[in-house]
């Protein structure tokens, strides 16, 4: 290894190591025991065969995410917008299999259509903020914010309004759908092979666009430097759009899998921060597609292993998150002391 | 519904909005000197929940305040520090910031869910209380809607009428100018980023000790306020005063759809609630798009007279964020 790679190596090792400090620290100004905690979050994550099953059914949407958001990271695109279009996809996913469930149509084939709605739900609302970006001048931030809002809006109107369930509409969500439209899962468990393939073939198609194709390289000409890359003949707003529409499809796909896999219906919370999550995952690799799958599952763990902190020791679920928050906060800052002192390289 | 009623609610909404100003505030002042603070929504939640904890330990509101405004500066500084200093993007370490303060909030505060905390109280402003409607309006409030009127007051007269405004305008948009011209931007950003934190960082406690008395976990109803104290400084058009009606025009229909909620049973209020958004994002075009190129081309095709009057109307709605929003500055 080049020495450089070293000193890289080096840097992220002490911010993991910080990052664990700030975080005893934490747990030892709540009471928490600190290294109980940390074993119990372990043990939680992959402590039984359920808990592994739990991880990587939470893998494969956080995993989808954060293939979107690469896509639009690699454009210069800060897509913050992506927790809406995967309640967007969702919705559509929920829409469609309401649409079906009581026609003649084989549940296979209402399940891939709902799939197929979903993909087109999220790639519709990015490609709302990429209008209002390419055609409005507003920026994709404040854009994406303002939809995030409106798509939650959305599904509370839709769940206490009309999808609400008979009798009571609550928080918990719409009617569930008959298992007939639950994506297939392993028996005896609620692990959908399907969900899972679904997203390891789309981080590695990411991968492959980004890293060796004429468009994924014209896509990152864009995003480093649109100046350049629109003087060079590039239509840059094509490509910022394509890069908004490919994230939507991907990250509606995600909002789809929570409906037809995981909850089996729509609720309000139904992107349960993944989006978000995605963005965090993406920055914490630096771009770098080939890490995606690895890190995403770290997370995954972290946030199921985060979930029973609350009853062993009272202490907020929220913790894992923190740990997950301040880890990338640390990277990121390492990375600017390591370019400042070290020099660029 | 009765005059007495709507008084009593609009007075609420004035109250209501003075978090959400204070944080629009900071956030007009950072921006203003070229630094986005993207962290707002987490920056709240945890000066909520600090200025709270110390509130409740020490029994004293001033110091759950102060409390509230140093943990805003010091989430500032680790934005300025790391934008200014190590050149690393504004927005990104802004995001992982609100993620940050919202999880450490809950966190941290587990210890403080549900306790009886000290609350402020209103005190009314003699004379002018007794001023037919404008006194049970504006001067029958607490101490902190009356801060957040100066508030609005102080940054519009600092940021347009005085020289070191002048200055913080530069900064913001022409930094080389304003370092030719003998200012220290980097040094003002520090301090305009750390002022503008701990305005961010007020709004918290002025929540927990004030309008939602209280620290309830998550139940406490502050996730999202940053994101919108975002939009709508956006929205103000980096002007303090546009920023204010924002706030205020926020507020009123916050309480318009509870209002309405009573009336319109139908509706969800979370809905109702959410109307300043799109609200938000048409500001945001109309203010944004005479700058789009294929409006330039349409105009240019259009007729002399009816060009003249669209470009009128367009650069009447025009707001361009300071030009130098979110770049480094290097002074070689």
């Amino acid at each position: 290894m080049k020495k450089n790679t070293w000193v890289n190596l080096g840097f992220q090792v002490g911010a993991l190591i910080l990052a664990l400090l700030i975080t005893t620290l934490i747990l030892v100004a709540v009471g928490a025991p600190p290294l109980k905690t940390y074993a119990s979050i372990v043990s939680g994550a992959f402590g039984s065969k359920d808990d592994v099953l739990e991880v990587l059914i939470t893998w494969s949407p956080l995993l989808l995410t954060t293939a979107g958001v690469l896509v639009t990271f690699a454009a210069g695109l800060w897509n913050i917008g992506v927790e809406g279009q995967m309640v967007l996809g969702s919705i559509f996913t929920t829409w469609v299999l309401r649409l079906l469930q009581n026609s003649q149509v084989p549940p296979a084939l209402i399940i891939v259509l709902g799939i197929l709605g979903g993909v087109i739900g999220g790639a519709l609302w990015a490609a709302l903020a990429g209008a209002l970006k390419t055609f409005g001048g507003v920026n994709e931030i404040f854009g994406g914010l303002g939809l995030n809002f409106v798509a939650t809006a959305l599904t509370i109107y839709l769940v206490f309004g009309p999808w609400k369930r008979p009798g009571v509409a609550s928080m918990s969500g719409t009617q569930p759908f008959p298992e007939s439209l639950w994506l297939p899962t392993l028996p005896k468990t609620e692990l959908s092979l399907w969900a899972l393939g679904i997203s390891v073939l789309v981080i590695v198609i990411v991968y492959f666009l980004l890293r060796g194709t004429h468009l994924g390289l014209r896509l990152k000409a864009v995003g480093k430097n649109p100046k350049a890359a629109f003087l060079m003949g590039i239509p840059t707003w094509q490509y910022s759009m394509f890069a908004f529409l490919l994230c939507g499809a991907f990250v509606g796909l995600s909002g789809a899998i929570q409906v037809v896999s995981v909850y089996h219906r729509l609720l309000p919370n139904i992107s349960n921060g993944y989006g978000f999550l995605g963005l965090l995952v993406a920055m914490l690799i630096n771009y770098q597609a080939l890490w995606a799958a690895p890190i995403a599952f770290i997370f995954a763990a972290l946030n199921i292993g985060g979930v029973q902190l609350q009853i062993i020791y009272k202490l907020s679920s929220s913790f894992a998150g923190a740990f997950q928050d301040l880890l990338v906060l640390m990277v990121l800052i390492g990375e600017g002391a390591r370019q400042r002192f070290l020099g660029k390289g | 519904m009765e005059t007495n009623t709507t008084l009593i609610g609009l007075a609420g909404v004035l109250a209501a909005a003075a978090p959400v100003l204070f944080a629009v505030m900071g956030e007009t002042l950072n921006e203003r000197a070229g630094i986005i603070n993207l962290s707002m929504n987490g920056t709240i939640l945890l000066s909520a929940m600090g200025g709270f904890a110390v509130a409740y330990t020490t029994g004293s509101l001033a110091l759950g305040f102060l409390a509230g405004m140093l943990i805003g500066a010091l989430v500032a500084l680790i934005v300025a520090f790391s934008s200014i200093t190590l050149h690393q993007s504004q927005v990104a370490v802004g995001f992982v910031l609100a993620l940050a303060g919202r999880d450490l909030s809950y966190t941290l505060g587990a210890p403080y869910m549900n306790q009886p905390g000290p609350v402020l109280t209103s005190w009314s402003i003699p004379l002018l209380k007794d001023i037919p409607i404008l006194g049970p309006l504006f001067f029958q409030q607490n101490l902190m809607t009356y801060i957040s009127y100066l508030a609005i007051v102080v940054a519009w007269l600092w940021i347009f009428r005085t020289r070191p405004g002048l200055m913080l305008r530069g900064i913001g948009e022409r930094p080389a100018a304003a370092y030719v011209r003998g200012a220290n931007v980097n040094l003002l950003r520090y301090i305009y980023t750390l002022i503008g934190g701990a305005l961010i960082g007020l709004a918290g406690p002025a929540y927990t000790l004030s309008v939602k008395a209280g620290w309830m976990g998550t139940q406490t109803g502050l996730d999202g306020i940053g994101w919108i104290a975002l939009s709508i400084t956006i929205f103000g058009g980096w002007n303090p005063l546009r920023a204010a009606f924002g706030a205020y025009l926020f507020s009123l229909l916050q309480w318009l759809g509870l209002v309405f909620q009573t009336n319109l049973p139908g509706i969800p209020s979370q809905v109702l609630q959410v109307a300043p958004f799109p609200l938000m994002i048409l500001t945001l075009l109309l203010v944004n798009i005479g700058d789009a190129e294929w409006v330039q081309r349409s105009l240019a095709a259009m007729p002399a007279g009816t060009r003249r009057v669209a470009v009128r109307l367009l650069r009447a709605m025009r707001a361009s964020p300071p030009a130098s929003l979110g770049v480094p500055f290097e002074s070689e």
